[in-house]
């Protein structure tokens, strides 16, 4: 279970502005992390607590298959993003590296920036404390679970490999 | 119950007899890409989970081409760990500056990728393959790391768009006015999971430069891969360059598809998108005038020989517009001979274009055209999101290399039919 506060964003948010380009040459997560964000929401990075919940509305992670984007939102401290729907390189980068997203058009609608939410990632339930309203996101299929549960695509197929 | 052609593709590369939309497969990759940018990272995994041997050193590309030639520092870093990958498992596509072009333009030229191949890569635009009649599809780092290290990944089986090609396409109007047609259609995530399957009787008028440039663009559409049949165009371009077995694989009649989109290509018009999603589609005629400070003719989309000659077509004789930078970047070595060759080279410097070694460059807002806040371009590139080609408060305009070139020497978003 986790509890934070929302930040939200609209449809078709792109890897781009989730991290530009230019700064994909950085080295580290946290360098990618202090750039997260900062062409459609500049205070971004000055206001992110660790736990924070990403709230946006379909096709998140649009555009470039850049493993930079989920990689820099989870180094900016944000738990986990909830979104309408997600762009699908987006979708298997984040399960690829163990990073949480949650598909729930309903949540992504009405949850609304500030609020404080929580995600039981066990029922896929996701709590508004800030409105008591109740949400639940679709589940994964059990294969994508098994990556999950391993810690990522990686650590999957090397405990195959060797078993 | 029929399959289509990713469907049958996806199949065979599973040792499956059928499979159907939602299918969650493993799939044997014929061939596993990486670039300059995503590379590194997929190192870095590689070598975290101790890895020590990659499954195939023959079907594993690395092309260093995004931030090439080296524009600072740190991108000669990854630079610099993607080659010593690339050395320590004596990789055979690994492509460096001298050689290197871009990747969705170098590798169907190479024949490193092929008809029937089943192909990731660490890059969106993968799924230009597809014109091949290939199964491809763009994925991250990580995905690349296992791919390199096992030579198989998961796949969820896709449902399928069909898109009906009739007639042929009006002088000027080329394969990326279909494509930004039809995200215009559609949407940008009009694809999402899905695959766009070409077919028709109008897919035979197109050439396979044409062919290369909607495939590449499907993932625009939220797509997961775009796919075209084998037809002799394909096999006489393969002829010659693609060493391994040709598998021609074809749509059965009774495949399922969630949706059907007809295009009658004699009536599309050039088209352009603007800023800040490929989806904002017009016809040059409703935005011509804009203005316009820069035009990027090149990239993965629109960097191949054909895109180039009718740039130059355009440009002979002509001069890019006073106050306008125009920027020619052919995306392969090839293409650049090809240029020197054919005297495109010497029209595109004549009128006032820089012409430029290959490289993804401005596309992607990495160098070499870079915008600053307030301007405008027109670029036969593939994305035009909010600080794409640079400052944030910077436009693009998605166009064809017809148009681009007609702007260039207007000065303003102009249609080459007005010239």
């Amino acid at each position: 279970m986790i509890t934070g506060t929302v930040f939200k964003y609209g449809d078709n948010v792109d890897t781009d502005v989730i991290i530009p380009a230019r700064y994909l040459n950085a080295p580290s997560p946290e360098e990618l992390a202090s750039h997260c964000m900062e062409d459609i929401d500049a205070d971004f990075v000055h206001e992110v607590k660790p736990g924070d919940i990403m709230v946006a509305g379909a096709n998140f992670g649009c555009g470039s298959s850049r493993e930079h984007a989920p990689i820099a939102i989870r180094a900016s401290g944000v738990s986990c993003v909830i979104a309408a729907s997600f762009a699908r390189i987006f979708y298997r980068n984040a399960i690829n590296i163990g990073f949480p997203i949650l598909e729930c058009p309903e949540a992504a609608e009405k949850i609304a920036k500030g609020d404080k939410v929580s995600v039981d990632f066990d029922t896929g339930v996701i709590t508004d404390e800030t409105t008591g309203e109740r949400f639940h996101a679709a589940a994964f299929p059990a294969f994508i679970n098994r990556i999950i549960e391993s810690g990522g695509l990686l650590p999957y197929l090397k405990a195959r490999q060797d078993g | 119950m029929g399959m289509t052609m990713t469907q049958k593709i996806l199949a065979a590369h599973a040792g499956l007899d059928s499979v159907k939309a939602g299918d969650l497969i493993e799939a044997k990759l014929d061939i596993v890409l990486g670039n300059d940018v995503t590379t590194p990272v997929a190192i870095g995994v590689f070598d975290s989970i101790g890895f020590t041997k990659v499954f195939d050193k023959d079907k594993i590309a690395i092309v260093l081409d995004h931030y090439t030639p080296c524009k600072d520092i740190k991108s000669a870093q990854l630079c610099a760990a993607a080659r010593a990958f690339a050395k320590r498992f004596d990789i055979t596509h690994f492509y460096d500056v001298g050689c290197v072009g871009i990747e969705h333009a170098l590798l169907p030229e190479q024949g490193i990728v092929g008809p029937g191949d089943c192909i990731i890569g660490a890059d969106s635009h993968t799924c230009t393959y597809g014109a091949l009649g290939a199964f491809s599809t763009g994925v991250g780092s990580t995905d690349m790391a296992a791919g390199m290290a096992m030579g198989e990944n998961w796949f969820k089986v896709p449902s399928a768009i069909k898109v009906t090609l009739k007639g042929e396409l009006p002088p000027y109007v080329s394969g990326k006015d279909v494509i930004l047609h039809l995200i215009g259609l559609i949407g940008v995530d009009g694809a999402l999971y899905k695959s766009l399957e070409f077919t028709g009787e109008g897919v035979a008028s197109l050439s396979m430069d044409d062919r290369f440039t909607i495939a590449n663009m499907a993932i625009e559409a939220g797509g997961k891969n775009g796919i075209f049949p084998v037809d002799e165009k394909t096999l006489e371009y393969v002829t010659g360059r693609f060493k391994r077995p040709v598998k021609v694989y074809e749509a059965d009649p009774d495949a399922e598809y969630e949706q059907e989109v007809v295009i009658d290509l004699g009536t599309l018009k050039p088209t352009v998108s603007l800023p800040h999603l490929p989806s904002n589609t017009k016809t040059v005629d409703e935005v011509k005038g804009l203005p316009i400070d820069q035009v990027v003719i090149g990239s993965c989309t629109n960097g191949r020989i054909s895109d180039l000659r009718i740039a130059a077509d355009i440009l002979k004789g002509r001069h890019v517009a006073e106050g306008v930078r125009c920027i020619v970047i052919p995306a392969t070595q090839e293409v650049y001979l090809q240029c020197l060759r054919e005297g495109l080279a010497e029209v595109f410097i004549s009128a006032g274009c820089a012409l430029s070694t290959p490289t993804c460059g401005p596309c992607l807002g990495g160098h070499m055209g870079v915008m600053s806040e307030g301007e405008r371009a027109v670029a036969t590139t593939n994305r035009n999101f909010v600080g794409r080609m640079g400052h944030v408060k910077s436009e693009v305009i998605l166009a064809s290399p017809a148009v681009a070139a007609a702007s260039a020497v207007a000065g303003c978003v102009a249609s080459p039919l007005d010239l």
